[in-house]
């Protein structure tokens, strides 16, 4: 653990100060969208299709208009007029706004209805009569991509496939496999699963007519990128750049599901647009689980090539990503296939080939990295998994089959076998601290003899590296966006700060790590700098929150611009002390002669020097504005240990423990990174024993409320162990490297291979996440165990 | 839509409003008073975000009536706070880390006093079984229930004011 150098009044980094921000929310003071009210308001709500896949026949609002406060009814046929009723996806696919003739997926949104309330908006909706002519739908993804399947897109394609994606060296890879000791395969399902934070999607969207200025409210995680987006959409009607201003006010979490543009934004904005009033549309949960963009929904044939002793010579993946009904995923635009080529984990191994091919289907379009960098939750559990289906098969211990094939501390920066180069780690150093604090070969041997008693329990081991950080811009964008992040900082006379960021919170506590990262660059206390984000009138261009890019690219941005200011604060305080530049030392908070620490200025004496008495032909003040481009991703890992005892009766799993040790390089604020490690582990326990979303033969969505779509509370959630390493970044400013998806995406293999551990002996070599009691129950009555 | 008379005390003001039957009390609480501290995040009574205090005990205020509240008193987070002091709860919801995106947190917070209300030592297991219908997507649960376990000492070690306030004649109406 790196020490604080800071005092704890300047509390810089490795400070566990507490939040700036938990002062408006435990008081019920927090701004979130739906608080926002503005003279004037209308509401919108949404009717949506029951139907998966249906011809629009007719369209009758009249019922809806003389519904009492409804004001209006808005078609595809009306939006079309303005040529909005089609939207570029972020994979430069479009995606329906509102649909013209033809629905796609079960709950699409079919018309809006613009009342005086939400209740007669509501009523209105209810009152929308849609004649439609079902058609058959198409739901698996193989089906999909056979000949002769219902096309899902012919106004794109005349097939259902999207796209086919590799990486990686095929022939070096089948080489491996035809020279291999051993090959195991497996096919793995990662289901389809939903964000779900506590705050729906809503906007307020605000057309002043006289100023000509269009300004939305909206839960968004990309502030900038959907002000471009609006700009380059609506430009042809008049909403150019520089006259729309979108604020992301509080934002209830994220997650990635905030990232897309969800046709209710839109419509909602093209209304404010045309009636010059300001237009609320809250979505509620069902719409939410229903319509919002899913994440993963990777079919995945995976094979691992080893030697008789254990070492990991290759692996080939083939996954089929079913993209429902437009190809929408949230990826840099290179990588339409994400990060899933980082697949070989934090192994060694000679060769790999990963083949990705996209599939059309009549559900939801999206695909968004839950907490995730772009699939890289994919495949680490393909690794993960593999990894311990190769050391059962070998009747070796897992732990020991990793430590076998790990990457060598020496060995960094590596280079992987398609083609990613992971700047630092030291893997054996994680999974050793996990082992011993969780006491490994003491529960090894409970579990032999539990065994021989015939109770069920199990040990599983995930060991994960992750990519983070997006991105550098030579390999990243998004709609050919680059995607770097930005700070601007100006310090005051007084010797206060504003920093505002080109990022956005939605709970993991900037406004507090922000201030720390200034703090510990200038000596200006935390407390004392005030972090901005979220508006496009006054934040910088950056590209947003998720997939853990805000420490890496705008806490770098941060560091930088505060040392821009610090090249400056030097010059003035050259001047003041009357020394040469070169003759001055920084300590945190002052400069001082050199050999003389009473000749000393501190930077609040510098900032009011700055505005006052800076050199003559020196510009006034003390600000600095950095758009950090990250020459590299960070790669944060880890090493999970989950033990889980099954009950024989029910096939309930019970996570008994759960250690988890991360590296994500120097930490900024302790408290800060554990809370955001607590969430992931229990936003990575939900898909590995509840989440998913189902759809029948008929494309009917099974599970669209809480009531069936099961989110872990405090009686699920085992109380997390956590522990670090520390194996700073060497191109990061701050050595930081970025965590917060860490836990999602290494928990669920942890708890996947405690399982089939745990029913390796009854015949057991997988199963699919979400594991269920029903599918353990199963397992458990086919194996003959009884209770 | 007929409109029926209330008289709500909410955290200690009495309110008399005119509101449609079907006008839920979470609705009520956030447009009609503009108390927006109360939160909605789901259409099925599961995620807890509206949880407020009726007459002491903790509902969802998603899943009533505001003419079910009729002569009753209702507290919300925006009334933890009193004479300029943070609740008990509220101090250790920041001490211990126990919100992120804030979200859930009134609805936690208002479920964590009614349960201290009631049983001011509560052990693990009952502070998790009190807050089983209060969803939260962010901390991970770990902190909350330190959180809950820290105002319990809190409170034990000091006298406080109940955050319920019984209902009252509506002498003072607002609106
Ligand atoms: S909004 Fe009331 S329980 Fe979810
Ligand atoms: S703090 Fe975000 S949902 Fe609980």
């Amino acid at each position: 653990m790196t020490m604080p150098h800071t005092s704890p009044e300047i509390s810089g980094m490795g400070h566990s100060m507490k939040r700036k921000e938990d002062g408006r929310f435990i008081r019920g003071k927090g701004n979130f969208v739906d608080d926002v009210v503005l003279p004037d308001m209308l509401f919108m709500d949404i009717a949506r299709s029951p139907f998966p896949h249906a011809k629009i026949l007719k369209i009758d609002s009249s019922r809806a208009l003389a519904t009492p406060g409804v004001l209006a009814v808005i078609t595809g046929r009306d939006l079309e007029k303005y040529n909005l009723h089609m939207m570029p996806t972020l994979m430069s696919d479009t995606q329906m706004v509102l649909p013209t003739d033809r629905v796609v997926y079960q709950s699409q949104e079919v018309a809006a209805v613009i009342a005086t309330s939400r209740y007669a908006a509501a009523d209105g909706v209810a009152a929308v009569d849609v004649e439609y002519d079902p058609l058959p739908p198409v739901v698996d993804p193989y089906k999909a991509i056979e000949k002769g399947s219902t096309l899902v897109r012919p106004d794109r394609k005349d097939t259902n496939h999207i796209w086919h994606w590799e990486a990686g060296d095929k022939a070096a890879t089948d080489r491996v496999f035809s020279e291999a000791d051993r090959t195991v395969s497996q096919h793995l399902y990662l289901p389809r699963i939903h964000v779900s934070s506590i705050e729906t999607c809503g906007c307020v969207a605000s057309y002043d007519k006289a100023n000509e200025k269009l300004t939305v409210y909206m839960t968004t995680q990309a502030p900038h990128a959907v002000r471009t987006v609006v700009a380059l959409v609506a430009g042809h009607v008049g909403l150019s750049e520089e006259r729309i201003r979108i604020i992301s006010p509080d934002i209830g979490g994220g997650f990635g599901g905030k990232v897309p543009v969800y046709p209710g934004y839109v419509i909602a904005i093209a209304v404010s647009f045309l009636l010059g009033k300001p237009v609320k549309w809250i979505e509620d949960r069902m719409e939410n689980l229903q319509a919002d963009s899913f994440a993963r929904d990777y079919h995945i044939d995976a094979e691992l090539a080893f030697k008789n002793d254990g070492t990991i010579t290759g692996m080939r993946i083939k996954t089929l990503a079913d993209h429902g009904c437009a190809d929408a995923a949230a990826n840099p635009s290179r990588f339409p296939a994400g990060l899933f080529s980082i697949a070989t984990g934090s192994y060694d191994m000679a060769a790999a080939h990963i083949a990705v091919d996209a599939a059309y289907t009549n559900k939801p379009p999206g695909g968004v990295a839950y907490r995730c960098s772009f699939r890289v939750t994919e495949a680490v559990h393909t690794i993960e998994r593999m990894a311990d289906i190769a050391a059962h098969e070998l009747n070796m211990d897992p732990a020991e089959f990793r430590l076998k094939n790990f990457i060598r501390p020496e060995q960094f920066p590596y280079q992987s076998a398609t083609g990613w180069s992971y700047d630092s780690g030291n893997y054996k150093a994680a999974l050793e601290m996990a082992m011993m604090k969780i006491g490994y070969w003491d529960l090894r041997r409970e579990q032999e003899e539990k065994r021989a008693r015939g109770e069920l329990m199990g040990i599983g081991i995930s060991s994960f590296t992750e990519a983070v950080g997006a991105g550098p811009s030579h390999t990243f964008d998004i709609l050919g966006l680059k995607m770097f992040d930005s700070c601007e900082i100006r310090i005051h006379p007084t010797g206060k700060a504003l920093a505002r960021f080109g990022t956005k919170s939605q709970g993991q506590g900037h406004e507090t790590t922000y201030a720390q990262i200034v703090a510990q660059e200038l000596g200006i206390p935390a407390a004392h700098v005030q972090v901005e984000e979220g508006d496009t009138d006054t934040a910088p261009y950056g590209l947003g929150t998720y997939a853990s890019r805000s420490t890496p690219t705008a806490g770098a941005a941060g560091a930088m611009a505060a040392r821009k200011i610090r090249d400056k604060a030097r010059k003035i305080a050259a001047y003041l002390l009357e020394a040469s530049e070169d003759d001055l030392e920084w300590e945190p908070g002052k400069f001082h002669v050199r050999g003389s620490p009473d000749r000393a200025k501190t930077i609040q004496e510098i900032a009011f020097a700055a505005y006052t008495n800076h050199p003559q032909g020196m510009e006034a003040g003390l600000e600095a504005t950095h758009y950090y481009d990250p020459p590299n991703l960070t790669f944060p890992f880890g090493s999970y240990i989950a033990v889980v005892d099954i009950d024989r009766g029910t096939g309930e799993v019970k996570v008994r423990r759960f250690v988890a040790v991360d590296d994500c390089g120097n930490v900024i604020n302790p408290m800060i990174v554990d809370g955001q490690i607590h969430g992931g582990l229990t936003q990575g326990l939900a898909p590995a024993l509840m989440e998913e979303i189902q759809y029948d033969e008929q494309g009917n969505i099974q599970g669209g409320s809480f009531m069936d779509y099961l989110l872990p509370t405090a009686m699920e959630t085992p109380s997390w162990e956590l522990d670090r390493t520390v194996t700073p970044s060497p191109h990061h400013p701050l050595g930081a490297k970025g965590v917060a998806e860490s836990p999602t995406v290494g928990a669920p293999p942890a708890i996947a291979n405690a399982v089939v551990d745990a029913l390796w002996h009854l015949g057991v070599r997988h199963i699919d996440i979400p594991i269920t009691p029903f599918k353990v129950w199963k397992i458990l009555r086919e194996a003959g165990v009884r209770d | 839509m007929s409109k029926h008379s209330v008289s709500v005390t909410v955290n200690g003001t009495a309110h008399r409003s005119e509101v449609e039957a079907r006008l839920l009390l979470v609705h009520y609480l956030r447009d009609e008073l503009r108390l927006t501290g109360t939160h909605i995040g789901c259409d099925t009574t599961h995620c807890g975000a509206c949880t407020v205090l009726l007459d002491g005990k903790p509902v969802k205020s998603c899943t009533l009536f505001a003419v079910q509240a009729d002569g009753r008193s209702v507290s919300t987070v925006e009334g933890l706070e009193l004479g300029g002091e943070l609740h008990a709860v509220q101090k250790a919801f920041k001490e211990e880390h126990a919100l992120q995106c804030g979200f859930c947190t009134p609805g936690m917070m208002m479920s964590a006093v009614a349960l201290l209300e009631r049983n001011p030592s509560p052990s693990e297991l009952e502070i998790r079984q009190a807050i089983s219908g209060n969803l939260c997507r962010c901390t991970g649960y770990v902190n909350i229930v330190k959180a809950i376990q820290h105002a319990a000492a809190d409170m034990r070690a000091t006298r406080h004011t109940p955050a319920y306030v019984p209902a009252q004649e509506p002498a003072q109406v607002s609106r």
